[in-house]
C-alpha cells in the first residue's frame, strides 16, 4: 500500500476561519515583539535580575527543540534503519522540525539583549559552555534540515519552472540547475541525514546540561547530573508522539483520512521509549532520594507529580494498549499527553525549578511574553499550512495508480 | 557470515562509544586554572568592623559614572529596612542584619561580585565574554557579550545584573574590581572610601593569613570561618563575621567549583570529538547494512 502513497501538494484554500484566528494571534504577538525592540526586554517581559530566563527560553527554545525531535527520530527510523513503510511520515516530521528550529532560532534572537550580535558564537568560542554547544549544534542542524528539505523543493519545481516575462529565458538553465542539485543531493543525502541525527543527540542532551551549572538555584527534584541523559531520552520518547499528534491534527484540519496503520505502528514503539525515560526518572528520584520533596504539597511537588503522572505514566499505559493503536481518538489523546508532558518538563526545568537564593517573588510570564510565544506558535502553524499546500509534503494516495474511491477524502 | 560481521562491527563501535563516554575526566578542573596567579588580589571584608555608613556604595557609583545621589543622603538609614541586591544602578549594596546580642548595633554586610577563582559565569558564557584575570578580577567584555544572560543563571551568588530597560546595547553590570582605578595605581573605590577600614585590599594569600590571625587573636569576636576561602573553590573577596554566614543571607555553598559538574559532562560528551564521531560511524554502519538487507529482501521476494 505504501507504494501507492506519494507526497503531493494539498489542493486546499489557505484561508479558513481558523486561519484568520491564527493571523490575529500572530499579529498580536508581533505587536508585543515590536515593543520589545523599541523599549527593551524590561518593557514587555517580567524578566528580572532574579529571573533572567522566562518562557521565551523555557517554551520557545527548550520545549521547541524537544518537540521538533520528530525530525531526527523519524529520520533515524525511516532512513538510517531504512524502514520504508514509515516514509510517509518522514516529510511532515522534517517540515515540523525545520519550522520548529527556525522558530527556536528566532526565539533565541529576540530573547538575547543584543540580537544584532547573534552571530558572535560563530567566531567567539567557549568550549566549556553548554550554551555554546547548543547554539552551534542548533545552527548546524538547522542548515542540515534545510538541506534535507531541498529535495522537496526540487521535486516541486523540476519540469515546472515557469518564470514570467523576460525571466522566462532562465527557465531552462534553472531547470537544469535543479536537476543537477537533485542528483547531487540524492547521492550525498545520507551524509546529512546521519549528521542530523548525531547533531540532534548532541544538542538535545546539552540542552539538559544547560541548567546543571545553575547548581542549587534549581530545585533538587529536577537538578541532577543526569539531566543531559533525561533530556535526550525524553526527546527520543516525544519524537513519535509529536508526529502522531501533528499528523492527526493535520488530517482533521485538511479533511484527510488519518494514516492509522503507520501511526499505530509508530505508537507501538512509544511505550518502550517512554518506559526507558520513566525508569531513569524514577531511578534518579530514588538514587538521590529526592522523593522526600514530594511529601509536602507545594508548587514544585505538584508540578513534578503532574509531569510524571500525566506526561509519562498514563500515556505509557495507554500506548501499551492495542486498542489505543487502532483508535485515532485514543491515539491522539495519548500522544497529546506525552507532548504536554515533555513541554511541562522543559517549563519545570527552566522556570518552575529555578529558585534563586535572593528571590523576592516568583516569576510569572507577562501578557507580552505569552502573546509573543502564542504568536510564534500561530505563525508556525500558518507556515506549516502554507508549506503543505505549496510543497509535496503530505502523502496522498497516488491517483494514477489507485481508484480514487478507495481512499475517499473526508469532509 | 555477513550478519556476523555486522554484529561484531556494531559491538566494536558500541564499545568504542562507551569507552569514550566513560573517559569523563574525573579530574576536570573548572575555570582557567592556569591563569590563577599566586599573587592574585582580593579584598577581606570584616563585617564586625563595618558601621554601615554606605560610603562604599557612593564611591562605587561615582567611580563607575552611575547616577549618584549626594554623599549626605547616605546618612539616611531607611534603605536598611529592606534587603537590597546589587543591580544595574548599584554594583555594590550594604544590607543590615539585626544582631541578637546588640539590638542597637546591626551587623552590616557589603555585597558585590565575589570574583570567584573558578567562576561559573566564565565557564557558562556562550562567547567567552567574561574572563578571570591574572590579578584575580572577573571582568566582562562589552564588545563580545550578546546579552543571553546565561551568566546570571549560572552565578551561585546571584550577582550579574542586566539593563532590562535598554533596547539597544544593554550591558551586564557587576563589580569590575575597579580595574581602571587600579591600573592608575589607586585602590578600589570602596576600599579607599571606607572610613573604618572594614575592607582590606591585598594579595589573596596574604588576606587569608590576615583573616586567620584575626580569628586567632579574637576568637570571641569571630566565627571560625572565612567565607570565600574555600566556597565554590575559593573567591577573591572574603568575609569575616561574628555569626554563621547563613544568618547573614549568604547562600550555603559547597567547596567544589561551581562549573565543575557541568564542565565534566561537557568535556565527557566531547572528549576529543570521539563520542560524536563514533556515533556517526555507528549510524553509518546501521544505515549501510539496513539498506543492504532491504535490497537483499527485494531480490529474494
Amino acid at each position: 500500500m505504501s507504494h501507492s502513497m506519494r507526497p503531493q501538494p494539498l489542493d486546499r484554500k489557505f484561508v479558513t476561519p481558523g486561519v484568520l484566528v491564527l493571523l490575529l494571534l500572530a499579529a498580536n504577538g508581533l505587536v508585543w515583539l515590536g515593543g520589545r525592540f523599541l523599549f527593551g526586554l524590561g518593557a514587555v517581559t517580567n524578566l528580572s535580575n532574579q529571573y533572567p530566563w522566562g518562557i521565551w527560553i523555557g517554551i520557545d527554545v527548550a520545549a521547541g527543540v524537544a518537540l521538533a525531535a520528530g525530525g531526527f527520530t523519524t529520520a533515524a527510523l525511516g532512513h538510517v534503519m531504512h524502514r520504508a513503510q514509515y516514509h510517509a511520515v518522514v516529510r511532515p516530521a522534517l517540515l515540523t522540525a525545520l519550522l520548529g528550529y527556525t522558530m527556536v532560532a528566532i526565539g533565541v534572537s529576540i530573547d538575547i539583549g543584543r540580537y544584532y550580535y547573534i552571530w558572535h558564537p560563530l567566531i567567539m568560542w567557549n568550549g566549556s559552555s553548554a550554551l555554546f554547544e547548543v547554539g552551534i549544534c542548533v545552527m548546524i542542524y538547522m542548515t542540515v534540515l534545510y538541506i534535507e528539505f531541498l529535495p522537496v523543493v526540487t521535486e516541486r519545481f523540476i519540469g515546472r519552472v515557469n518564470l514570467p516575462g523576460a525571466l522566462a529565458r532562465l527557465n531552462t538553465p534553472l531547470d537544469r540547475l535543479l536537476r543537477l542539485l537533485d542528483r547531487t543531493l540524492d547521492r550525498t543525502m545520507f551524509v546529512f541525514i546521519i549528521a542530523g541525527v548525531v547533531l540532534s543527540t548532541l544538542h538535545q542532551s546539552s540542552l539538559g546540561t544547560l541548567m546543571v551549572i545553575a547548581g542549587q538555584k534549581m530545585h533538587p527534584l529536577w537538578q541532577t547530573p543526569i539531566l543531559p541523559l533525561l533530556f535526550l531520552l525524553s526527546a527520543v520518547a516525544v519524537g513519535f508522539p509529536m508526529v502522531i499528534f501533528e499528523s492527526l491534527l493535520a488530517a482533521r484540519s485538511f479533511g484527510l483520512k488519518p494514516e492509522m496503520p503507520i501511526l499505530g505502528r509508530l505508537g507501538r514503539m512509544v511505550a518502550p521509549l517512554l518506559g526507558i525515560y520513566l525508569a531513569f526518572k524514577l531511578g534518579d528520584l530514588f538514587v538521590r532520594e529526592t522523593f522526600v520533596y514530594l511529601k509536602t504539597v507545594s508548587v514544585v511537588s505538584v508540578m513534578y507529580v503532574i509531569e510524571m503522572l500525566f506526561g509519562i505514566v498514563i500515556p505509557l499505559r495507554m500506548f501499551m494498549t492495542p486498542a489505543v493503536q487502532k483508535s485515532p481518538g485514543l491515539l491522539f489523546t495519548a500522544a497529546t499527553l506525552v507532548v504536554g508532558g515533555v513541554l511541562l518538563n522543559r517549563v519545570n526545568n527552566f522556570i518552575v525549578a529555578y529558585t534563586p537564593p535572593y528571590a523576592t517573588h516568583p516569576y510569572v510570564p507577562s501578557v507580552g511574553e505569552i502573546s509573543v510565544t502564542v504568536g510564534f506558535i500561530a505563525i508556525l502553524v500558518l507556515l506549516y499550512r502554507a508549506a503543505v499546500i505549496f510543497f509535496p509534503v503530505i502523502s496522498l494516495p497516488d491517483r494514477s495508480l489507485t481508484p480514487a474511491s478507495k481512499y475517499s477524502v473526508r469532509g | 557470515m555477513k550478519s556476523q560481521n555486522r554484529r561484531s562491527f556494531l559491538r566494536a563501535s558500541t564499545a568504542i562509544t562507551a569507552a569514550a563516554t566513560g573517559l569523563t575526566p574525573t579530574t576536570a578542573h573548572a575555570g582557567p586554572k592556569n591563569l590563577l596567579s599566586p599573587d592574585r588580589l582580593g579584598v577581606l571584608v570584616d563585617t564586625t568592623v563595618c558601621i554601615g555608613c554606605r560610603h562604599c556604595e557612593w564611591a562605587c557609583k561615582t567611580a563607575h559614572d552611575l547616577d549618584t545621589p549626594p554623599l549626605e543622603t547616605y546618612e539616611d538609614r531607611t534603605p536598611f529596612e529592606k534587603m537590597r541586591r546589587p543591580d544595574d544602578t548599584a554594583l555594590t549594596v550594604v544590607n543590615a542584619f539585626a544582631s541578637p546580642a546588640r539590638p542597637d548595633l546591626p551587623t552590616t554586610v557589603k555585597v558585590q561580585c565575589m570574583h570567584c577563582d573558578h567562576p561559573a559565569c566564565v565557564s557558562a558564557c556562550i562567547v567567552g565574554a567574561i574572563s578571570k584575570q591574572k590579578d584575580g578580577a572577573v571582568l566582562w567584555d562589552t564588545d563580545t557579550c550578546i546579552g543571553c544572560r546565561y551568566c546570571m543563571v549560572a552565578c551561585p551568588f546571584q550577582i550579574p545584573a542586566f539593563e532590562y530597560g535598554k533596547a539597544l546595547q544593554p550591558d551586564i553590570m557587576k563589580c569590575d574590581f575597579c580595574t581602571d582605578r587600579r591600573t592608575e595605581g589607586k585602590l578600589p573605590a570602596c576600599v579607599e572610601s571606607c572610613p573604618v577600614e572594614a575592607l582590606t585590599f591585598g594579595p589573596r594569600e596574604e588576606l587569608v593569613r590576615v583573616a586567620r590571625e584575626k580569628i586567632r587573636r579574637a576568637p570571641e569576636r569571630y566565627v571560625d570561618h572565612i567565607l570565600g576561602e574555600h566556597e565554590v573553590g575559593g573567591t577573591s573577596w572574603m568575609y569575616l563575621a561574628d555569626r554563621p554566614f547563613g544568618e547573614l543571607a549568604f547562600p550555603k555553598l559547597s567547596d567544589r567549583p561551581a562549573p565543575g559538574v557541568s564542565e565534566s559532562i561537557q568535556h565527557g560528551i566531547f572528549a576529543y570529538f570521539v563520542p560524536p564521531v563514533s556515533l556517526y560511524a555507528l549510524l553509518g554502519a546501521v544505515m549501510w547494512t539496513s539498506r543492504q538487507r532491504a535490497a537483499d529482501e527485494e531480490e529474494h521476494s
